[in-house]
């Protein structure tokens, strides 16, 4: 089972007790800044007459994942795509790569990390629900395994067609997130990238690294047999009677007749 | 480059000419921004941030330190594994360039890298997934094989013959490795950007990207090899070698030209012209790199009487190598800033850095000329003593 959030952007009433709870959890410095950064791993943004919570979306497939060279970041079992800042090396291809934008850097460090929301791992692990989903009084952002949110967010959409926009945002975006989101406007004018193939952007890449193999044989053998080609034909060409071309010295290959 | 005549330095004494005083002055900056990164972290010296993460020290210092060397595996592929001996004379200062231009990509990493001590790590934890990990790979074990393919010419500086008979004796796997390593790793740094569909403007954007960048390394690199011939002709008062140049210009505009077609066949897939036609500000930055790189040297240099014209020779080379850097600027600034929705201009520290970098690859080239027999005409030079270097 994984589980997952469920942000329901309606019943959001801006009250920021989700991102002062991952603070604390978290033991991150500072006051909670409205742009998410490596020491604020979630924030609420008002957004018109609405609000949206700015997140790490927990992709089933995560890119941030995918394009670490040294696996600093990893998807759990239980959901959470989680970081060890022991093997970071700091290149910020995370950043780079994840189509929500949401690893962040310490900019401000000369001994950098990654900081992004993680998902309370060691309560979910524990069984607990997120830190935010339990400060939340209006039950704007719920915990649950995947599958039950996907219902849940499902039953409010029929139960209510007109207060919502049909859709499910981190349903199918990039592949499939373990956070999801409802609102009953359209999600760019919250601030999210939508028209997000539903593939995750990691294929796209493993369909060229997972040839490579195959690629160095190929290309290596033919290499090589150009070179046998080129310099049989220049032995050929130094010993044929009629075109005696005398003083050619090829220090890569000792087929001399006698 | 072209203002500078005082460069052209007799080889034994010292005078200073205008971008040894120019890298003179700014090695003091250089270390105060050193110092400053080192301390107060990227922040302090970068335009980079959360939301533009990557900039010079990625989009110049890397793409085009890595993409310029390319023309070490072109002419020790045409010479070792096509035979053609014709070349064999511009060999050492090509792999000498590419060995110094991988030197610098490390040292721009070291900067870049929030943690650099940590390099290592890419040989310990292991992501096979990660295009990153394959570059880091590929930086490793390419910069050792240039590295063995230039140790000839050390060697033999200082007499010793078996270790150089070695070398030769293995030399055709070492140049089959080394054109392997070059092919992915050119490829893999356009790898790096198939993982931003949803980022990276459809001018650039492609499923090709890691084939435009392998094609346009080698005809950026092999107007690399053309220009380094033409600076160190005026810096060490050499001839060029015109018939030998002339035949890699030709190949240069066949790269070029195969590479132009392909772009745009992406673009037009891409449905990405009225970028161009509405000469938007990614239209506009396309222009300048394909003009620059693509279409002015492809129509100078297809004509034989401009290419066997050295000061066209030289201009068309030099705006391939220019249009080629503004190419991989576009792909890793330009592009990105849209879906970014910030603009980045680097800052002057981080010119700094990059520009102090350049100046220790030049003068490392210009010592290993002095020192070392790079050029065929040199006769060794005896003149400095064995405790020369």
């Amino acid at each position: 089972m994984t589980v997952g959030l469920l942000f329901d952007a309606t019943r959001c009433i801006g009250c920021g007790a989700c991102a002062s709870a991952c603070k604390e959890q978290n033991k991150l410095p500072g006051p909670v800044e409205d742009e998410t950064s490596a020491y604020t791993w979630t924030t609420v943004q008002p957004k018109g007459d609405s609000y949206m919570r700015r997140l790490c979306m927990h992709c089933l497939v995560p890119t941030c994942a995918s394009v670490c060279p040294v696996g600093a970041l990893h998807k759990t079992p239980e959901g959470p795509v989680v970081y060890d800042a022991e093997k970071c090396m700091g290149c910020r291809y995370c950043m780079m790569a994840c189509p929500f934008d949401v690893p962040k850097y310490q900019w401000d460090r000369a001994v950098p990390i990654i900081g992004k929301c993680i998902m309370c791992t060691s309560r979910v692990k524990k069984g607990e629900p997120t830190a935010c989903a339990e400060a939340c009084p209006a039950s704007a952002t719920i915990f649950g395994s995947r599958a039950d949110l996907i219902r849940e967010a499902k039953d409010r959409i029929r139960q209510n067609p007109s207060g919502y926009l049909d859709h499910i945002y981190g349903l199918t975006e990039a592949g499939g997130t373990s956070v999801m989101m409802l609102s009953n406007q359209p999600f760019e004018k919250l601030g999210l990238k939508t028209g997000l193939p539903s593939e995750p952007p990691a294929m796209r890449t493993w369909q060229v690294l997972s040839n490579i193999p195959d690629f160095v044989a190929v290309w290596g053998v033919f290499l090589y047999g150009v070179h046998w080609i080129t310099a049989r034909r220049e032995v050929v060409s130094a010993h044929h009677p009629t075109q005696k071309t005398p003083g050619i010295t090829d220090d890569s290959h000792t087929g001399r007749p006698s | 480059m072209s203002a500078s005549t005082s460069a052209a330095l007799p080889t034994k004494r010292f005078r200073p000419g205008f971008w040894t005083i120019f890298f003179g002055l700014l090695f003091i900056p250089f270390c105060i921004v050193t110092v400053m990164r080192f301390s107060k972290g990227l922040g302090a010296v970068t335009h980079l941030s959360d939301k533009f993460p990557w900039g010079l020290w990625i989009g110049f210092d890397l793409l085009c330190g890595v993409g310029l060397a390319a023309g070490a595996f072109t002419l020790t592929a045409v010479v070792h594994l096509f035979n053609l001996k014709k070349f064999e004379p511009i060999v050492r200062p090509t792999i000498l360039t590419g060995f110094l231009g991988y030197i610098f990509v490390i040292m721009a990493l070291m900067f870049d890298l929030g943690q650099p001590w940590r390099i290592w790590h890419a040989i310990v934890y292991w992501n096979p997934h990660s295009v990153m990990f394959e570059v880091a790979w590929c930086v490793m074990l390419y910069t050792t094989i240039l590295a063995v393919e230039f140790a000839p010419v050390v060697l033999e500086r200082f007499g010793f013959h078996t270790p150089v008979r070695i070398i030769h004796g293995i030399i055709t796997p070492l140049v089959i490795a080394g054109v392997l390593l070059s092919t992915l790793h050119q490829s893999s740094l356009g790898s790096l950007y198939l993982i931003v569909p949803s980022k990276l403007h459809p001018l650039w954007y492609s499923q090709l990207l890691p084939l435009f960048f392998y094609i346009s390394a080698i005809g950026a690199g092999i107007g690399m090899v053309i220009l380094e011939s033409y600076m160190s002709q005026r810096a060490f008062g050499r001839h060029l070698e015109m018939d030998l140049l002339e035949p890699l210009a030709r190949a240069m505009v066949v790269a070029l030209g195969l590479y132009g077609l392909m772009r745009l066949q992406a673009i037009s897939r891409n449905g990405a012209f009225g970028a161009i036609t509405d000469f938007t500000y990614e239209g506009r930055m396309f222009l300048v790199e394909f003009v620059l790189g693509v279409l002015l040297p492809v129509a100078m240099l297809s004509f034989r009487r401009l290419r066997t014209n050295p000061r066209w020779l030289v201009t068309g080379s030099f705006l391939a190598v220019l249009g080629f850097v503004v190419n991989r600027l576009n792909v890793s600034i330009t592009g990105m800033e849209g879906a970014a929705g910030v603009r980045y201009v680097p800052s002057l520290p981080e010119i700094i850095i990059s520009v102090g970098l350049v100046g220790i690859g030049m003068a490392a080239f210009a010592l290993a000329v002095r020192y070392l027999k790079i050029f065929p005409e040199q006769t060794v030079s005896t003149e400095g003593g064995l405790g020369g270097s």
